[in-house]
């Protein structure tokens, strides 16, 4: 057992869900009790997406466990086939099926269904959701497109000389950190080298697009946990080579514009002298000069924390003291990185074993996930979202690609955003007692004074539980004497605090209108209600 | 899909010869992990450890992750290969869990085991291992178990199971004391104190409140207790307090001015006082709650509601909107109906209101589709998507996290219905 706060993936069935809700016409019937439909809102909630994913779950109960859950799977399938009319299905189990091991994937089969049913296992004790994705999709691949295969040792024939080079896109998928925009950022700079995209998959795809996957001249893979085992199969299958340099950066952009180039027979120069990401002339603007040697803690899935790691050093002048990485299938590239920084890579998924890492460390920024969220706020130190787990925010509406020129130019706002702004870093260090602009608050850019608590909160590991001593800070000290003369008794005042922050100033300010307006001296408890009846919320 | 549906049957046992729609198949509902999110809140001293896997861990944090930011007072011990194959004993490695977490959170009084889905499956007794864990770190941590899995819970179930749980421990009330009474389920804070200076009014009092907010502070228990039931879900919480000798009192649920006005009636009877005595010491409570209520009538007057199943809570919301607010009920889903429970809420229902246990969504989504409802109360996973056939919905689990009921939030109650509708209004295009 492992003892777990937060998990930084999801188990493997939730990876074969994100294949499954990024595609059009793929239906997934998953086995699983009651209650894991949850991750329906992972999709309809955090990407607000507009549709039910295309899941059908048995939900089974306890009471279904003494008869026949293998039935209960095979009308569930037969049902979701009947009503949805899916191009392919994908069928499985979520964990705790797994261990009443009914083979999903032989029910299937015995239902004897006309369109094609992939099967998935997914050791759920073992793996995770990255491994699912990947693991779905490339199950998917070989089942479609395998009919389409050449005989082994088959040579692919040239390329037509009047026809443009046609690659597919492979990796992206629903719940995606950015994959809807980086899509448009990479079709947008492929449709410039005149290099046409046969098809995107998983996200967006067709059944029929993924058994027409050989027919492109190669690959390039955007998310290597998701993508890289599938590109390799068709590699070995359709001698279609791959492209994996993920274009995160300016650096990286470059060399991924000048890889594809050679393997569409192109001259990259003109692209590259067409396009120019803001990034370098912002980091070498004078304003930037602070930035260097800024020491920047870097934690995620080994792509984005790799490509973070290269643009924090390479093209932002930061001190990288940390870099570590939840995906162990990426943990030898990263421990590469790691090297050539002079440090240890951190490969592991005990968010506890990241946050000791950056207490460590200390550095003044981290570049990380949700859960480095949590710790830089416990620690009051800045913080910017490269890589998933993420959260609503996230999933924003504007347009936030990190691949490609305008990547480029995101990543630069959102890495130095965090940071105290230049001039208030040298007041702070000139004036170190004033009572607004100090060590304790966040940068005044970004906070009002009272989010200052947060930057002394105490660790709730402490021993005996210390409490938090400055959780009234944020309030300024309750104050009887209300506008207009009016006046609150304790008990008032008292209840008034129950009133979540937020709104509490608002009804502060109602009672005490009411009050004045209804010739109330004191206001009671019941002043306050009656004034809450009488303005609603 | 042989859902095993009956359409319309009436239903044995209920308070009215009442039809109900009892549907099995897939059920888009929480499981009853899913309480941990506010119970950990409730009882501040308490920690939640979940045996299960990823997907439960996973569950915990996409539920709560998005509004907690500290260390939460829950975590989940995931079930390894090892586990499953032997190599580890499952027992020794909880326990080694459990000492990792306590040298952490040293704070902890009351640690609760809860059981998960696999934990059930591969029957890994929990309650063995809290008997042996009390014994290593007793008095100092008390620890109990429960299960919230989804093969036997649904969502506020996981409260029922947790104080059903904790029933055994409160102590025994002094034998001859005077009749006293106590609310059964967790209430907001603020709700707590409104029904404490309501109770001292109307000469209910001393009160008790459980779940409690500390662990060290449990209500006594005896033959002199009345417990009246704050919430709908504890249908196991009320058997084993009958257990203990306690009193059930029944009543609607104290939802809305009628709701709150009769549940108040309820305890004071109880207690062999006339009703009253509640009259009295609540009218301007009640005048005040009206006043409230008139503010959002004319924006729910006669608009047509369905209820997804989701917490237990829809029949006394269907029963306060109807009544109150004047809704007309299309469809009013329930995960599970208890007939003692829900009765007193039921008998006020419309005669022809549609009810329905269980549920198979996808039948439940067509009559949903069909029947076009001015707005659907259901859950997140449903909500969006419906939205986006340009229906109006009211997220369910808001009711659960809000203060509603009383009197004081009888306003707040309608606001939240109100609002959804509200906003379709002010959103041009």
């Amino acid at each position: 057992m492992e003892l777990t706060v937060w998990t930084y993936e999801g188990p493997p069935h939730v990876g074969a869900m994100r294949v499954a809700t990024a595609m059009h016409d793929v239906h997934y019937v998953l086995h699983a009790p009651q209650g894991d439909t949850y991750a329906d809102l992972l999709f309809t909630m955090i990407e607000r997406l507009k549709k039910r994913p295309p899941v059908t779950y048995t939900t089974f109960q306890a009471r279904d466990l003494g008869g026949d859950t293998a039935v209960l799977f095979k009308d569930a399938a037969q049902d979701a086939y009947a009503r949805f009319k899916p191009q392919a299905m994908l069928v499985g189990a979520s964990c705790t099926a797994e261990l009443i091991q009914d083979d999903p994937g032989g029910l299937a089969e015995a239902i004897g269904l006309d369109i094609p049913v992939v099967p998935l296992e997914l050791p759920s004790y073992q793996k995770k959701e990255n491994w699912g994705a990947s693991e779905t999709f490339y199950q998917m691949v070989r089942g479609l497109a395998g009919a389409h295969a050449p005989a082994p040792g088959t040579e692919r024939p040239p390329r037509p000389a009047d026809r443009p080079a046609r690659v597919n896109l492979l990796g992206p998928t629903a719940l995606g950190f950015r994959h809807r925009d980086d899509v448009v950022e990479i079709k947008r700079l492929l449709g410039e080298m005149g290099i046409e995209v046969a098809v995107t998959a998983p996200l967006d795809a067709h059944a029929r697009d993924i058994a027409r996957l050989g027919e492109a001249d190669f690959n390039i893979v955007l998310y290597p946990e998701i993508g890289l085992t599938a590109a390799k199969w068709l590699e070995r299958t359709f001698a279609q080579p791959y492209v994996q340099t993920v274009p995160i950066g300016v650096g990286a952009t470059k060399d991924f514009v000048r890889e594809v180039a050679a393997l569409a027979g192109i001259d990259p120069e003109p692209v590259l002298a067409a396009n120019e990401s803001r990034l370098p002339w912002y980091s070498a603007s004078v304003d930037s000069n602070y930035l260097t040697a800024k020491r920047v803690f870097i934690f995620g899935d080994g792509t984005h924390a790799l490509a973070a790691a290269r643009v924090a050093r390479d093209e932002m002048g930061f001190d990288v003291v940390g870099l570590g990485t939840y995906s162990r299938e990426r943990a030898k590239d990263v421990r590469a990185m790691a090297k050539e920084l002079g440090l240890e890579a951190l490969i592991t998924d005990d968010y506890l074993a990241v946050e000791k890492a950056i207490e460590d460390s200390a550095p003044e920024l981290i570049l990380g996930t949700q859960m480095e969220r949590h710790i830089a706020k416990r620690h009051g130190i800045g913080c910017a979202v490269i890589s998933a787990p993420v959260h609503v925010q996230d999933f924003p509406a504007r347009y936030s690609p990190q691949m490609g020129f305008e990547g480029a130019n995101v990543l630069f706002d959102t890495f130095v955003h965090p940071l105290v702004m230049g001039l208030e870093e040298h007041l702070l260090g000139m004036f170190r007692e004033d009572f607004e602009f100090n060590d304790d608050a966040m940068p005044s850019h970004l906070a009002t004074a009272g989010e200052g608590e947060i930057r002394v909160q105490p660790q709730p590991s402490a021993p005996n539980g210390a409490a938090a001593t400055n959780g009234s800070a944020v309030e300024p000290a309750a104050d009887a004497t209300g506008e207009a003369g009016t006046h609150w008794d304790d008990s008032a005042l008292q209840e008034l605090k129950k009133i979540p922050f937020f709104v509490r100033g608002k009804v502060r300010r109602n009672t005490e209108k009411f009050a004045a307006d209804n010739g109330v001296a004191t206001i009671t408890v019941e002043t306050l209600y009656d004034a809450k009846a009488h303005f609603g919320r | 899909m042989s859902d095993g549906s009956t359409p319309m049957a009436p239903a044995p046992g209920c308070t009215e010869d009442r039809p109900v729609l009892k549907e099995r198949g897939q059920r888009e509902v929480f499981c009853g992990l899913t309480g941990i999110v506010w119970l950990h809140r409730k009882i501040q001293d308490a920690f939640f450890l979940v045996v299960g896997s990823r997907t439960c861990a996973h569950l915990l944090q996409s539920a709560a992750g998005v509004m907690i930011f500290a260390e939460p007072r829950f975590a989940t011990a995931i079930i390894g290969e090892r586990d499953l194959a032997g190599m580890a004993d499952a027992n020794e490695e909880l326990d080694r869990c459990v000492r990792q977490l306590l040298e952490r959170r040293p704070d902890i009084k009351l640690l609760f085991l809860v059981g998960s889905c696999p934990s059930e499956v591969i029957k890994l007794d929990l309650s063995r291992a809290a008997e042996r864990l009390n014994v290593e770190y007793s008095p100092k941590v008390r620890v109990l178990n429960y299960s919230g899995s989804g093969i036997e819970t649904t969502f506020t179930q996981g409260e029922d199971a947790c104080l059903t749980a904790m029933v055994p421990t409160l102590p025994d009330a002094a034998p001859g004391a005077a009749p006293s009474l106590l609310v059964v389920g967790t209430l907001a804070d603020v709700v707590e104190d409104q029904i404490t200076r309501i109770a001292d009014k109307a000469g209910l009092g001393p009160i008790r409140f459980f779940p409690p907010r500390n662990s060290q502070d449990l209500p006594p228990v005896g033959p002199n207790t009345r417990f009246i039931m704050a919430q709908p879900f504890l249908t196991d919480t009320a058997k084993a307090l009958t257990d203990r000798g306690a009193v059930q009192v029944n009543a609607p649920f104290p939802l809305g001015v009628e709701g709150t006005t009769l549940w108040l009636k309820a305890a004071a009877e109880a207690l062999d006082l006339p009703g009253s005595h509640v009259d009295v010491a609540t009218a301007a409570n009640r005048d005040r709650a009206n006043r409230a209520l008139d503010r959002y009538r004319p924006e729910l007057e006669g608009k047509r509601i369905f209820f997804f199943p989701d917490s237990q809570l829809e029949i006394p919301l269907a029963r306060f909107l109807n009544r109150e607010m004047g809704m007309e009920l299309v469809e009013v889903g329930t995960p599970y109906l208890n007939r003692t429970i829900h009765g007193p809420d039921l008998a006020l229902l419309p005669a022809d209101a549609m009810l329905s246990e269980g549920q198979h969504v996808e039948k439940q989504l067509d009559r949903c589709v069909a029947a076009r409802p001015d707005i659907t109360v259901c859950g997140l996973g449903l909500a969006n998507p419906l939205e986006a056939q340009g229906l109006t919905t009211k997220w369910s689990i808001e009711l659960v996290f809000t203060p509603i009921q009383g009197f004081e939030q009888a306003g707040d109650l309608a606001e939240l219905f109100a609002r959804p509708l509200n906003r379709k209004t002010r959103l041009v295009a």
